[in-house]
């Protein structure tokens, strides 16, 4: 979340293992090895595991109507998901998504039903007022230098407060049929919902403006080190204020197609669902504290939440269950670093002790976990430099 | 002569310290607040103070979140957050019901300290995973969130206790009143006495302090960080348990979406309350007039004429008010300091 907690995480050395992939060490592997052996593949291998089973065991899964559901399902998941990666990669978090798109739909219905604009104006106001949403949080947290944790904690109470206060609790359903049929319609004769376009839009300008822009280089560093980023150059303020800024408009583009899709405009709409996108993403391999993570993982992360709802609703299973199996997930992935480390320091401990008196010896396969630990003083020395300022936050 | 009278001038200048730094604390300051409110509220209506009724739900109300937000409070100032309180809360509850059905009989001692001892468990995986798996106490009661809130899901169904389910004795706990004051309250403030004078008049609790300002030193210093980690879960959890029991007995119907939603009302009464998200900073005392100042928030706005639909969204700016108030006090506080560091 803040640099704070990063640091102190990352000086631990069991957090050691979870840089792996980013530091130039990796680079004696082969660059098969290097993006195969990953978190994201890691997520990917479970997707097709999981959809492998779900087509050959679970009834009707291979049907056409569950990838049509499935898909227009996990839509506005997906599309939120791509700028809330950004965020988190830079170090922060948005809570507010979900409440954006509450409000996104509340407005639409409100310009639509009540004002008479038609559903294009009324969806460019609502994609305005999102984007005012992710200012005011980006210019809370960049600016003025607020926990973004604490900041759309509250923003989530606000604009969920107003979508309510707005609409109360009527639910306006009187849309423009024409729009209707569109949000649910499909492309051609086949069964991918039209959505789909939008959405694979989104990922790739998404996954060019993370992975080869300056812009998206220069997340990963704030996520790192956000002072060693402004010195190298990077507009720290304005790229967060920019990630904030996507996750709103985003979130309201959502919010306008979830109000399209079921005809109804309500203040509790999308209720919850700001979790849901950070289990996805989290799952998807991007670390909580900022500075790394890709897009291809998180779309295996809300693909993968996605189809596990899908065939366990198919197979009978309730809610509830499927909320276990997401939570469950979720811990086991955090968690999984630290127990392949654990593992790791526990072999090199054995196989250790004969050769060498004292340490390892550096070429053994855990170098990353073993050997920096001692090394790890450096960005230490560089801890209570990152405190100082902090300080003054509290 | 002279001695004397600078004598006084000190002592005269050490109590006007004191009434300031006391009016300067952010808890007079929302005691201020909610005091205010209630006297607009009143004025509009007297029944809001003055009938019996008026006075046992000022005092009733707020008393749940009240034990939920000192339980946050603590995970916060270690620089932690806990995500699953909702959920804890909604499993002691149902579990209460269901025991009076299940078994009936069962002594209320019984079913209270179960409620504690289950929340206690629940927030001992929470704490246990956060400290000993080095992971972000954020993503894991996330986990933990949807992990508890699908058991009892699964428990209960879409099954509801009623208040006819469980016993009258049980129920009157819930609305009794001990010289006008309500059980339930006494409970609260309690909690809450006890708490803070753990916080801020142990070692044990000054520790608390020391981790969530800054956990590795906390560690070098010799600090038993990973035991005071699990020890802040464990008091969030039974404190949660707690809450659980209690709206099981106010409330009187209880179904699995018991408490959806609370733990973010917790982590918002404990920042109104000052407590840092961050850590290391704040009291439980804050956090407590907090949670009284929302409650009390959300009773009083339909009597000045806002619809109760604009609830949420008050709560929201109260939040980002409060954080921004902490930011600018403490930037003009470091910047006093640095005058007179410039002066001397």
């Amino acid at each position: 979340m803040t640099a704070a907690t990063r640091a102190t995480t990352d000086a631990s050395t069991s957090e050691r293992p979870l840089e792996v992939g980013r530091s130039y060490a990796a680079y004696h592997r082969p660059w098969w090895f290097r993006i195969f052996v990953s978190a994201e593949f890691l997520i990917i291998a479970l997707l097709v595991l999981v959809w492998l089973i779900a087509t050959t065991s679970v009834d009707n899964f291979s049907g056409p109507l569950t990838v049509r559901y499935l898909l227009m399902d996990i839509a506005p998941l997906m599309m939120i998901a791509l700028p809330m990666t950004l965020v988190i990669i830079t170090g922060q978090i948005d809570l507010s998504v979900a409440s954006t798109m509450g409000l996104s739909s509340v407005l639409v219905g409100i310009l639509h039903v009540q004002v008479g604009l038609s559903i294009p104006v009324a969806g460019l106001l609502a994609i305005l007022v999102g984007v005012l949403c992710g200012v005011l949080n980006g210019f809370l947290v960049a600016y003025v230098k607020l926990p973004s944790l604490a900041v759309t904690i509250g923003t989530l109470a606000l604009y969920r407060g107003i979508a309510v206060g707005l609409l109360g609790t009527t639910a306006l359903t009187d849309f423009d049929q024409g729009w209707s049929d569109l949000a649910t319609s499909s492309i051609g004769e086949s069964r991918i919902p039209a959505i789909m376009i939008p959405v694979v839009i989104l990922i790739l300008a998404f996954a060019v403006l993370l992975h080869f822009t300056p812009f998206g280089r220069g997340l990963y560093d704030i996520g790192h080190n956000e002072q060693a980023a402004w010195f190298s150059g990077v507009n720290v303020a304005r790229s967060q204020m920019t990630t904030f800024i996507l996750t709103g408009s985003v979130s309201a583009a959502a919010g306008i197609f979830y109000t399209l899709r079921f005809g109804n405009s309500r203040g509790d709409n999308a209720t919850g669902l700001e979790l849901e996108v950070i289990a996805a993403v989290l799952l998807g391999g991007v670390l909580i504290f900022g500075g790394r993570g890709a897009i291809h993982g998180v779309l295996a992360g809300a693909l993968l939440i996605g189809v596990l709802s899908s065939a366990l609703r198919l197979e009978g299973v309730t809610v509830n269950v499927i909320n276990i199996i997401i939570g469950l997930l979720l811990v086991v992935s955090v968690l999984a670093p630290t127990l392949v480390a654990g593992v790791q320091r526990l072999r090199s401990r054995l196989g250790g002790s004969s050769p060498a008196p004292g340490g390892s010896p550096p070429t053994t396969e855990p170098s990353e976990s073993s050997s920096p630990a001692p090394r790890n003083s450096g960005p230490q020395n560089s801890t209570p430099h990152e405190k100082a300022p902090r300080a003054t936050t509290h | 002569m002279s001695a004397e009278t600078v004598s006084r001038q000190d002592r005269q200048s050490a109590t006007t310290r004191a009434v300031r730094s006391i009016l300067a604390s952010r808890e007079t300051a929302i005691v201020l607040v909610i005091l205010a409110i209630i006297a607009v509220a009143t004025a509009m209506n007297q029944s809001f103070l003055f009938s019996g009724q008026g006075w046992r739900d000022l005092l009733l109300t707020p008393s749940i979140l009240l034990v939920m937000a000192v339980g946050s409070a603590v995970v916060i100032i270690t620089r932690n957050v806990d995500l699953s309180v909702g959920s804890t809360l909604a499993i002691t509850a149902y579990m209460s019901g269901r025991l009076f059905v299940d078994l009936p009989g069962t002594p209320i001692i019984v079913v209270v300290l179960l409620g504690i001892l289950v929340g206690a468990v629940l927030g001992l995986i929470n704490g246990a995973l956060v400290a000993f798996g080095k992971v972000p106490a954020l993503v894991v009661t996330l986990g933990t969130m949807y992990i508890y809130r699908g058991a009892v899901l699964t428990w209960a169904g879409s099954d509801r206790i009623n208040a006819s389910d469980m016993p009258r004795e049980f129920l009157g706990l819930g609305t009794m009143q001990i010289v006008s004051i309500p059980l339930l309250t006494i409970v609260a403030v309690l909690v809450l006495i006890v708490t803070g004078y753990w916080l801020a008049s142990t070692r044990s609790g000054r520790e608390m302090y020391a981790i969530g300002s800054d956990p590795e030193a906390a560690k070098l210093y010799g600090l038993p960080t990973t035991k005071r980690v699990i020890t802040a879960f464990i008091l969030g959890g039974a404190l949660a348990g707690l809450a659980g029991v209690m709206y099981a007995a106010r409330y009187g119907t209880v179904s699995a979406s018991a408490g959806l939603g609370w733990e973010f009302q917790a982590i918002g009464a404990a920042v109104i309350g000052g407590v840092a998200i961050f850590g290391g900073s704040g009291t439980v005392w804050g956090a407590a007039f907090g949670a009284i100042l929302l409650m009390t928030i959300n009773r009083v706005l339909p009597i000045v004429g806002i619809p109760d639909f604009w609830q949420r969204a008050v709560v929201g700016a109260l939040i980002i008010g409060a954080i921004v108030l902490d930011r600018y006090l403490s930037v003009r506080r470091h910047r006093k300091l640095q005058e007179t560091r410039d002066d001397a």
